[in-house]
């Protein structure tokens, strides 16, 4: 019984996304859809990844991560590279090829950036440790503006802090990545987000997720059953980062023009902020407030100039009425009680 | 020697601003246990109403100061009552999104405001320079200035805290919220006045630091915020001593940092070090351990 409505709430979730999908296709096709819209295509596939595998190390795990832009960042470099040494330096025609063998290397440098990250911050505990990804996420920014990365020939050729490489540039320390053929397709960020949320949501549903959860709720009892902490802990902390990269990888082929400086501290606290409206630890919200929230500055053209002021507001009065106990009742009171017997089911 | 000395004050300078900042992230912290983003903002708001008053008012320097002071008290005030007093039992992340909402806000107001271009910020400091070893070493007015508040500040709060009701009332707040209001102690007055003297110590810091760094634009506050908040957990988040000692050593870290190892790297070093000393001391260094219990 139970796992059949889990199992529902599964096919709700993947119906939704390939829903929208179909939708923007048709959008797509009968040319309603506005360009700018169609613009933001991928970076709303993007950030729904970004959403989801960040609610794997907040909502899941339990553990305030402020660093996330970081793995994004070092997914989009590596894959940039990668995909220009593949296309480049191999002679690889098709752009399939190069865009998945970009995000293969994004996700794996980034899982790896993840690993070392870690094991030093799972040590630490609740401000600290949100403190300390946040001095990752900055320490990652700071080093990939001293990265050079050049494309001799076949070979790639790094330096640090001193540009000046033989060959066709492809990585300039802090103006980053400049003249990058945009290979990023819908259709590809589409299965991406869909690879994200099978990862994701199979991860929560396996034995693996339910020790990850309950170290969440009590790490003392969990501890005490024998479940090992800290292997949970980097489990879900390297999957996040791992999913993290890719969608780096995708969002950096989307533009010609990619600089350290776009993966900065805000875009850690973007994503946060993706989570939190979706609710900590649901899955399907992240998703649904991912996609909105990045159109809503588009959505929100109509006020111009005011645009950012508009969505600061929304953001802290969204905050306080779902926060605050005494709105929170008022406003019960006048909706009718629909969502009690879903309250039951998470 | 002298130029190792020379990068000592002014690393001891920059230190001085961030421990002015950080000593109101760690006061509202250690009272209302939660992350203020919005204080970074207060910071340039503060530099601005000083830059207006001394530029399109014409007011002197040290009214421009008391001015920036008592708009940004205001300003702590308010934000705190509209945005975080709704939201005191709610669970620490929606607080934590509130306050980047008021950061953002009040970054776009500012922009609306002043525009985007950058302003040139006169200095407030009319003191000379120092020459020290025959001139070998020269110490602008502007960072003797920053390291005399700092001391006056730090001497004046403790004295606070230490000596006065409010203060008492402060350091029982943060021990134990539920205990102190059995005590008779107004929880929500002491919140606001905690918020009032870190957004005035905040304007304060954001005259000094725009009197060195003349650069004012409406994201100056988040850089050095996010610094001065580093310096606060590098401290022990929650401690004033730390706040301060942990200020300083970040500004001589960041300033040795970027003269001998690194100019670019800068910033990597200053969040290194944090790492390292939070791997080996997890609560700071002026932190309390908590015990867990079962």
């Amino acid at each position: 019984m139970k796992r059949n409505r889990k199992l529902a709430e599964k096919l709700i979730t993947f119906g939704i996304v390939i829903a929208a999908f179909l939708l923007c296709k048709i959008l797509i096709g009968t040319g309603v859809m506005s360009r700018s819209l169609r613009g933001q295509l991928i970076p709303i596939c993007v950030y729904i990844c970004m959403a989801v595998s960040l609610n794997l190390t907040v909502g899941i795990s339990g553990e305030l991560s402020l660093g996330h832009a970081g793995f994004m960042s070092v997914g989009a470099f590596s894959g940039i590279v990668a995909a220009m040494w593949l296309s480049k330096g191999v002679g690889v025609e098709s752009q399939l090829h190069c865009l998945l063998f970009a995000i293969l290397v994004g996700g794996a440098l980034a899982g790896a950036a993840g690993v070392v990250i870690g094991i030093p911050v799972l040590r630490l505990r609740g401000d600290y440790l949100a403190i300390v990804t946040l001095a990752f996420g900055e320490i990652i920014r700071n080093v990939m503006n001293c990265i050079y990365v050049s494309l001799d020939g076949s070979t790639l050729r790094f330096g640090f802090i001193n540009p000046g490489l033989p060959g066709k540039i492809l990585l300039n320390g802090p103006m980053g990545a400049t003249g990058v053929k945009k290979m990023a397709s819908f259709e590809i960020g589409f299965v991406l987000v869909l690879f994200t949320l099978f990862v994701v949501l199979n991860l929560i549903d396996s034995r693996d997720g339910r020790a990850i959860m309950a170290i969440r709720d009590s790490r003392i009892a969990a501890e005490s059953v024998g479940l090992n902490v800290t292997k949970y802990k980097m489990m879900a902390f390297v999957t996040s980062a791992v999913l993290a990269g890719m969608a780096g990888a995708l969002y950096g082929l989307n533009f010609s023009t990619v600089a350290p400086a776009m993966f900065k501290f805000d875009t850690s606290i973007l994503v946060l902020v993706f989570v939190v409206l979706g609710g900590i630890g649901n899955i399907r919200g992240s998703v649904i407030s991912a996609t909105l929230l990045t159109m809503l500055p588009e959505l929100l053209r109509a006020f111009s100039d005011y645009r950012m002021l508009v969505y600061a507001i929304v953001l802290i009065l969204v905050m306080i009425f779902t926060n605050n106990p005494k709105l929170k009742n008022a406003v019960g009171r006048l909706l009718p009680r629909r969502g009690a017997s879903g309250k039951e089911a998470e | 020697m002298t130029l190792f000395l020379s990068y000592l004050i002014n690393g001891i300078s920059l230190g001085s601003v961030y421990a002015i900042i950080a000593l109101g992230y760690t006061m509202v912290y250690g009272i209302a246990k939660m992350l203020n983003f919005a204080h970074g903002d207060v910071i340039m708001v503060g530099a601005y109403i000083a830059f207006c008053a001394t530029q399109y008012a014409g007011l002197p320097a040290f009214v421009a100061v008391l001015l920036a002071m008592l708009v940004c008290t205001l300003l702590g005030v308010t934000i705190e009552g509209l945005a975080y007093k709704p939201l005191r039992q709610a669970p620490g992340l929606a607080v934590l999104i509130t306050a980047i909402g008021m950061s953002y806000l009040l970054q776009n107001s500012a922009l609306l405001i002043w525009g985007a271009t950058p302003k040139s910020f006169p200095s407030v400091v009319s003191l000379p320079p120092v020459s020290l070893f025959d001139g070998r070493v020269k110490v602008t007015g502007e960072t003797i200035m920053t390291i005399l508040a700092n001391i006056v500040i730090m001497i004046a709060l403790t004295q606070f805290t230490g000596r006065t009701k409010m203060g008492k009332a402060m350091r029982a707040v943060s021990e134990d919220k539920g205990a102190a209001e059995l005590m008779g102690i107004n929880v929500n007055a002491t919140i606001s006045v905690t918020f009032a003297i870190g957004s005035a110590l905040a304007a304060v810091a954001g005259v000094l630091l725009c009197s060195a760094y003349p650069n004012l634009m409406p994201t100056t506050g988040s850089m050095p915020g996010i610094k001065a908040f580093t310096a606060a957990v590098f401290g022990g988040i929650g401690s004033i001593p730390g706040a301060m000692v942990g200020g300083i050593l970040l500004g001589v870290i960041e300033i040795l940092g970027k003269a001998y190892i690194s100019t670019e790297l800068g910033d990597a070093i200053v969040f290194a070090v944090l790492i390292i000393v939070l791997l080996f001391k997890p609560s700071g260094l002026f932190g309390k351990n908590v015990r867990e219990k079962v």
